[in-house]
């Protein structure tokens, strides 16, 4: 049912880096980029207090965010323990060097 | 043919504190790699051994101090023999064997079976009722005999001893404390504070019978103990005898096999025995002659082991100095060190039998090398900080006996008196956790470190003013269980084992210019570290090589990746510069505009005499600040590790006190900073008087004008816990002010670890130190002061250059529209 939408270029996203894609309705999506130029998709809304994990620092597979330093999972989403607490994950593929993201 | 085995096998001796953590630092730093085996004597999962004397006291619950649950093993796919005890170990065959005939192979064995309690050669000795004190087992026996019977006797006034003695008191026993000694702890205390402690625990209702040896002890009808014979003939009724009077490695199983020991298994600096496939750890080590009897040496132990076991040889186990604190409750007692003193050493001595207070410190060669202190430790483990950092305490002698907030050193990074608070009292103001909180966790999880202890609780975890505090509660739940790691020495973060100290001299010594290449050089253990080492690694990169290694931004913090603050809504705030809080109506009429045409919705005066946009949408920043730009302003950095601001007061241009033209000053010197990026934030004042309005007292680098010239104060802070600034000199010109700050400055940029606020950077090095750099060394200040120039030489402001240089697509969000 997914219905892939062309965001970006692959180049238009820093490594270790982020970017913000704005939806009309349920929120902003970050769209992460690592190391390795794997690609994932996360809602842009931390599980501790909604902070914008897109303003986060990028690490491995996990992203730091930027108001009170929760790491959570880039892959699933997940708070890294000891916090608990999960944030939802869009799927995103790489194709051409093009980022698409199923919305 | 079998197969041969697809993973390397571990087999791991005594279910304890030291083999456990061995495993877990293991897992930690290379899980999958062996199939682990663990075989352990006693019938429990790993326990907190340490709190078995509040579960006696009545304290905790043996649920309370488990620190791996069975399921915790079944996690990490480790087999787990509880209740078998290995009788053999075969090194030809490789292979251990229990007493009910269990076999584990092994590639790798590691040995971690504890000691066992000192049983005194006397008569009697194997009669029921009478115990040593080491396990759970022995717990629920005094527990037991606590119930049903009446009199107790624990032979042996150390540590061990009075806390057994205390927790059977608590549960009702009448108890009589038998020691050898003239007085209590003769080794920790001299005879006026052990007079002191004996007194104290009388208080509580316990009994002292010093310099008294037992000769016999004598069966009862039933069986049972009953009674204790001294020398001399005296004879006292007991029930239950605990034997406390030392410990003894327990290595006849590693002997048995022919591995070497002498008073314990001999190991080497990797933790490694005679023979290599074999490892030992814990109590029943001896490394370069000592067994040690205190957990945290013996973590430091496992910390090495696991990564010889791993594979990765990096770390030696070079010894420990030790701390330790006697759990009852009400009572405080604290050594560290080599508190006994000896050849060489001085000691200074506070004695107040009335006030209930004695504290000894052991100095040689200017540095502290043991303490005691008896009825107020709270400044325990600012000294055992002081002792480990092996910090030159010449400067503070004077006063260090009086403690940390006595002396008039700088940065005690907000310690106060943790044991003092109430449980509901607020530690962490940033994440609001309570000391209550705090303890729960400790206790209930099983910490042991600050990193722990913040992870867990958040404490301490934001702005960090609070470790000083949550360290102290660490040392005063747990004992002697923590040890506060050396300053130079502590790992950075998870990433890796080097030091702030250890990565900047690699970084300056191998010419390193990118992060990339002090990860290959160092070791790394992730990819690309983390968010606290990456900003700390980057900040090392361009404060040593200032124009040669390239700034990345994707390792700084937000703040300074958006040149702008990041508030709780995920908006940012927007301070420009106003050179020593000076402005003009056209500036005033630029901010206005702005305000209005980006609708911000709050605008507020700061602290730091400018005035501050809050509210500013991400894709609002560029075109703000090229307005603001054309108005001619610049960043502020109220955002950064940087530079922030020189707050100045009106001074000799209007003030009818002034002396000297403070704004000018100000002007001059915040010009001269400007995108100056530090280890952590750096604020500047300049008074033109000593009426001082500008509080040039609690700066980074305070300036407050005399009549003949310029007083210099460094090391300020006005955080949660207000740091006075330190005099250092008086100078003459507007120059000489310029060149003695900015070589401060550069010396703290090149020495201060990333975070470190100039208090603390003093606190660590000493203002002697400083002084020695700054006013005695004419060259060196030069020195440090053209390298500031010139690593300033082409500073720009990052609000201009985020448009022409650096792609500013983090600004622009990407539209979907659906
Ligand atoms: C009451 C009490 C209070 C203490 N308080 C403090 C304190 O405040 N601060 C502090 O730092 N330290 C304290 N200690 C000391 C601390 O508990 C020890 O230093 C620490 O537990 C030693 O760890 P270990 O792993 O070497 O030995 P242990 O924790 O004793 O573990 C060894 C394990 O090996 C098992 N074992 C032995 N032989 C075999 C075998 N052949 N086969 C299988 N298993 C075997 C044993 O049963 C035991 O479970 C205290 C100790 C006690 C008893
Ligand atoms: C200890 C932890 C501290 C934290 C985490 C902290 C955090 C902050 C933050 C986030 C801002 C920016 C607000 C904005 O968005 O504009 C700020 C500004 C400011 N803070 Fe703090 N602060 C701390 C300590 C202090 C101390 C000790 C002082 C002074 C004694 C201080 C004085 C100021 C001033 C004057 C400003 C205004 C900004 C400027 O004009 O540059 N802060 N602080
Ligand atoms: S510090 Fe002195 S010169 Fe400056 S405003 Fe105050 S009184 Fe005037
Ligand atoms: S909102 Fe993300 S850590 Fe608090």
């Amino acid at each position: 049912m997914s219905n892939w939408k062309l965001i970006c270029k692959l180049d238009d996203i820093p490594q270790l880096g982020s970017r913000v894609v704005q939806r009309v309705t349920g929120g902003d999506i970050a769209i992460f980029r690592n190391a390795e130029d794997e690609v994932f998709a996360l809602h842009d809304k931390c599980p501790h207090k909604a902070g914008p994990l897109s303003q986060g620092i990028v690490h491995g597979r996990k992203v730091t965010c930027p108001l009170h330093g929760w790491n959570i999972g880039l892959e699933d989403g997940q708070a890294v323990a000891p916090d608990v607490g999960s944030c939802s994950k869009f799927d995103v593929k790489v194709e051409n060097g093009e980022v698409y993201l199923a919305v | 043919m079998s197969n041969p085995p697809v993973k390397p096998r571990l087999v791991l001796i005594g279910n304890g504190m030291a083999g456990v953590r061995t495993v877990e630092e293991l897992l930690k730093i290379k899980p999958d790699h062996y199939d682990i085996t663990i075989f352990g004597a006693e019938p429990h999962p790993n326990y907190n051994r340490i709190l078995l004397s509040p579960v006696l006291a009545g304290e905790m619950t043996i649920q309370e101090i488990v620190l791996n649950e069975l399921d915790w093993y079944k996690e990490n796919n480790i087999k787990l023999h509880t209740g078998k005890q290995i009788k053999t170990i075969d090194r030809v065959k490789r292979k251990v064997i229990a007493e009910d005939g269990t076999e584990e192979d092994y590639d790798r064995l590691l040995i971690a079976t504890g000691s066992t309690p000192f049983m005194l050669p006397i008569p009697g000795n194997d009669l029921p009722g009478v115990i040593g004190y080491r396990d759970i087992k022995d717990t629920d026996e005094m527990i037991e005999a606590a119930r049903l019977h009446k009199h107790a006797v624990v032979i042996g006034g150390g540590l061990l001893g009075l806390e057994a003695a205390n927790g059977l008191k608590l549960r009702g026993m009448d108890v009589t404390v038998v020691h050898l000694g003239p007085w209590l702890l003769e080794r920790q205390l001299d005879e006026i504070a052990g007079k002191m402690l004996q007194k104290s625990l009388e208080d509580k209702g316990l009994k002292f019978l010093l310099e008294t040896q037992t000769e016999a002890l004598i069966q009862g009808e039933s069986g049972r103990v009953a009674a204790i014979r001294f020398k001399g003939g005296m004879q006292i009724p007991a029930d239950l005898v605990v034997m406390a009077a030392g410990i003894r490695p327990n290595y006849s199983l590693a002997e048995s096999s022919g591995i070497y020991c002498n008073r314990g298994i001999v190991v080497n600096d990797t933790m490694q025995t005679y023979d290599p496939k074999v490892y030992a750890v814990g109590e029943c080590v001896s490394h370069r002659g000592i067994a040690y009897g205190l957990v945290a040496p013996l973590f430091e132990q496992a910390k090495v082991a696991a990564n010889h076991l791993a594979g990765y040889g990096i770390g030696r186990y070079t010894g420990s100095v030790t701390s330790t604190k006697l759990k009852v409750t009400g009572i405080d007692l604290f050594s560290a060190g080599e508190y006994m003193g000896g050849k060489d050493t001085e000691e200074i001595v506070l004695n107040d039998p009335h006030g209930g207070v004695y504290k000894k410190l052991v100095i040689k060669d200017n540095k502290l090398v043991g303490g005691v202190m008896y009825g107020d430790t709270a400044d325990g483990p600012w000294y055992f900080q002081l002792l480990k950092d092996k910090r030159d305490i010449h400067d503070i002698r004077d006063s260090l006996i009086f403690g940390q907030s006595l002396v008039g050193d700088v940065g005690h990074a907000g310690k106060s008196k943790a044991a003092e608070m109430a449980d509901n009292a607020e530690v962490c103001g940033c994440n609001g956790v309570t000391k209550g909180a705090i303890v729960q966790a400790i206790k209930a999880k099983g910490l042991f470190t600050l990193d722990e202890v913040k992870k867990h609780t958040k404490a301490a975890s934001s702005c960090g003013s609070c470790a000083g505090l949550v360290e102290q509660i660490l040392a005063s739940t747990i004992g002697g269980a923590y040890t506060p790691a050396a300053l130079d020495t502590k790992p950075m973060c998870a990433c890796t084992d080097h030091s702030h100290k250890v990565v900047r001299e690699a970084i300056v010594a191998k010419n390193l210019t990118s992060k990339e290449a002090v990860f290959a050089e160092m070791q790394w253990k992730t990819p690309n570290g983390c968010d606290k080492c990456r900003p700390a690694v980057n900040y090392y990169l361009i404060s040593s090589h200032p124009h040669a290694a390239k700034d990345d931004p994707q390792s700084r913090f937000i703040n300074e990746r958006a040149h702008a603050n990041i508030q709780k809504d995920g908006t940012y705030s927007v301070v420009p510069r106003m050179w020593g809080g000076l402005t003009t109506p056209d500036e005033l009429r630029a901010i206005a505009d702005a305000a209005e045409k980006y609708k911000v919705p709050t605008v507020k005066v700061t602290g730091g005499q400018r005035i501050d946009l809050l509210g500013v949408k991400k894709e609002d920043l560029p075109a703000m600040w090229a307005d603001l730009n054309a108005a001619g302003m610049v960043s502020g950095h109220a955002y950064g590790k940087s530079i922030r601001t020189v707050k100045t007061c009106v001074g000799a241009e209007h003030c009818r006190f002034g002396t000297q033209k403070s704004m000018t000053m100000g002007i001059k010197l915040e010009k001269m900073l400007f995108d100056m990026y530090s280890p952590h934030k750096v604020k500047l004042a300049v008074s033109g008087c000593p009426r001082n309005c500008a509080e040039a007292g609690i700066k980074d680098v305070g300036v407050i004008g005399v009549d003949s010239g310029y007083e210099l104060y460094i090391g300020g802070n006005g955080g949660i816990k207000t740091e006075v600034a330190q005099f250092l000199c008086k100078v003459t010109s507007d120059e000489e002010v310029m060149e003695y700050s900015g070589a401060f400055l550069q010396l703290y940029r090149e020495e201060g670890w990333y975070l470190e606020r100039t208090c603390h950077y003093m606190e660590r090095v000493g203002l002697d130190y400083i002084k020695g750099k700054i006013l005695e060394d004419e060259e060196g200040r030069k020195a440090y002061y053209f390298r500031l120039l010139d690593s300033l030489k082409d500073a720009k402001d990052p609000w201009a250059t985020s448009r022409e240089e650096q792609p500013i697509k983090q600004f622009i969000p990407i539209k979907l529209e659906a």
